[in-house]
């Protein structure tokens, strides 16, 4: 099987997009983004954070009022200079959010659209191989009216392939499809991108699929970027109380840097009664005012049936106050001490059962020093603890 | 049987769907999508004809294209005969006229092609006229044929405005229209029912046929 050049390896070790892209109106925009040959970052926000703006600006579909977009030291637009390439001499791959197919083509002729600049007698066999590539064997003469939403996708993928672009854009290519399909379609797409060479990028407002797919997310608000890291990083390490609501981190309070143990490694933070040991975070001075948060896969249960020996990590004890069923886990929300803050777990539902955890149950917790994140404190935040919106 | 009247009347429908066919494209696309202060305004004039009387709209077609007017001098000086009560008059009388029959159908055929898709065709580096060759008018195309085959019947059964703009010049502005009402003023009820059934069934074959294709592009879809 020949793969279009898109897919074969020895990409240029310069090759990537940059851009820096600010405008006030109609959405706002303020982002710097880089992202590297083979790299996949994901624009991760709400709705209305620009996320798919931002994409539509390296698209050429949509002009801001200052910046640039190049991609591999090409410019694609400059607004000092007033130079604006349309989308068709861009060289860019988009899958929209609806895919955006020709109906009145079949999928083969969807694909082959894009091959404008493959001389005619290569144009069919690329198109059918690139079609093999994402699974649709066999459905070539299909319409997209007779295809599924899978199979639409996939179509989108291989027809954004098919002009062998130098930039992937993704703009929310799962949410159309029901879940069990978006799990496969996940699989295949991060099967098919170990063998792409160009950058990608994908918008998305879910952080489960934005982890599973790129190597970076870059965390959008209000056409900002909060913060730029791996999933890993920003999951566990948000830069900002914002970011850690919006990474969906449920456990978040304020608290007071007491001071650092240089020898045991910890930085102590007083949080009501309680004295917490954390990774140590010496940039922070004492008597600092933080907010903190601790994802919950760093919130341990103890077990009840067996007591806790003195030695344990942090211990809270408090009382359940609901438990929710998502199925195969549940989530514990437990309120802890006389100020009533609460901490939310997801256990496992045997767990549950073995503990016969219910509401009003005394629970103890063990909050792990690493997952221990301390930030700079949120404006307005009474009470020493954050509501989850 | 009036032949010379009816190859008039269809040398007229040919000619004002030809005119028609790209100006419906250009305007239909134009107020399909583009966002522009009075766009109201520029409809409602597209709109005015398909209210007006003909003779209303014949009479201002008479001021403006005759022999007193700067159109009608310049086409005057450049072809050596005037605009009204001639072939190139009637032309251009029946051009205005349908213009909404024309350009209505097209601006909602445009209209229904969603922007992702034009989009889509950009990103995939189709030149603007390869996307309108390759996506737009195949898209549009049933919009776009109802308009012609709308305008073309229309053409052949305007009465008023080919009245007060040609007259009733045999081979130069008599169409079919005007020799059935001919005559039937001459009391040859013969003649004029034959041109009426005659009219009547191209009328039916046309529109019949245009929704067949139509019908049947949609199926394809």
């Amino acid at each position: 099987m020949s793969l279009p050049t898109a897919l074969a390896s020895g990409a240029d070790p310069r090759a990537g997009l940059t851009a820096r892209l600010r405008q006030t109106s109609p959405i706002p925009l303020d982002v710097d983004l880089t992202c590297r040959a083979g790299q996949v970052l994901a624009l991760v926000g709400p709705s209305g954070s620009g996320k798919s703006t931002i994409l539509r600006a390296v698209a050429g579909l949509t002009r801001p009022a200052e910046g640039f977009v190049r991609c591999d030291g090409e410019v694609w637009f400059d607004a000092a200079t007033g130079l604006a390439r349309p989308p068709q001499h861009r060289s860019v791959g988009m899958v929209f959010q609806n895919y955006a197919l020709f109906p009145h083509m079949d999928a083969l002729g969807n694909v082959m659209a894009a091959m404008g600049h493959l001389p005619k007698a290569q144009r069919r066999e690329r198109a059918l191989s690139l079609l093999a590539r994402v699974h649709l064997d066999g459905l070539a003469a299909r319409h997209p009216a007779a295809l599924s939403g899978g199979q639409q996708q996939r179509v989108a993928v291989a027809r954004a392939l098919a002009r062998d672009p130098r930039v992937l854009l993704l703009d929310e290519p799962f949410s159309a499809v029901d879940r069990a399909t978006r799990q496969r379609l996940y699989m295949e797409l991060a099967e098919l991108r170990r063998d792409l060479k160009m950058p990608t990028l994908l918008v998305t407002h879910d952080l489960e699929e934005a982890s599973i797919l790129a190597d970076t997310l870059c965390i959008l608000h209000r056409g900002r970027t909060l913060q730029t890291g791996t999933p890993t990083e920003v999951k566990t390490r948000p830069a900002s109380v914002a970011v850690a609501r919006l990474v969906d981190i449920r456990n978040i309070f304020d608290g007071v840097v007491l001071g650092h143990n240089e020898a045991k490694g910890v930085t102590l933070l007083g949080w009501q009664e309680h004295v917490f040991h954390t990774r140590l975070q010496r940039d922070i001075a004492p008597d600092t005012a933080v907010s903190w948060c601790i994802p919950a896969s760093h919130v341990l249960l103890h077990r009840r049936d067996r007591p806790t020996r003195g030695d344990a990590e942090n211990p809270v004890t408090g009382v359940v106050s609901d438990l929710l069923s998502l199925g195969e886990t549940v989530r514990m929300t437990v309120a802890l001490g006389p100020s009533g803050a609460r901490i939310t777990v997801p256990v496992l539902v045997h767990v549950v059962q073995r503990n016969g955890l219910e509401p009003g149950s005394t629970v103890t917790l063990t909050l792990r020093a690493e997952g221990i994140h301390l930030m700079n404190p949120a404006p307005q935040t009474p009470g020493g603890m954050h509501p989850h919106p | 049987m009036d032949w010379s009247a009816l190859r008039l009347s269809l040398a007229l429908g040919a000619w004002t769907i030809a005119i028609l066919l790209p100006v419906g494209i250009v305007c239909g696309r134009w107020l399909a999508w583009g966002a522009f202060r009075g766009k109201g305004v520029v409809e409602s004039l597209l709109a005015l004809p398909l209210v007006l009387p003909p003779t209303v709209l014949g009479y201002y077609l008479l001021v403006f294209m005759g022999g007193h007017s700067p159109l009608g001098r310049l086409f005057e000086q450049t072809f050596g005969q005037g605009l009204v009560f001639s072939f190139g008059g009637l032309v251009a009388a029946s051009v205005l006229v349908n213009l909404p029959f024309a350009v209505q159908p097209m601006q909602r055929a445009f209209e229904a092609i969603p922007r992702e898709v034009r989009e889509a065709a950009a990103c995939c580096g189709m030149s603007r006229w390869q996307v309108l060759a390759r996506v737009e008018l195949p898209l549009a195309w049933p919009g776009i044929l109802t308009a012609l085959v709308l305008s073309f019947t229309h053409t052949l059964g305007e009465f008023g405005v080919v009245l007060m703009v040609g007259g009733s010049i045999p081979g130069e502005t008599k169409t079919i229209a005007i020799a059935i009402y001919d005559r039937v003023q001459a009391f040859d009820d013969a003649a004029a029912g034959q041109m009426a059934a005659l009219l009547l069934i191209i009328s039916f074959v046309t529109i019949g046929l245009s929704y067949v294709l139509t019908n049947r592009a949609r199926l394809r879809r």
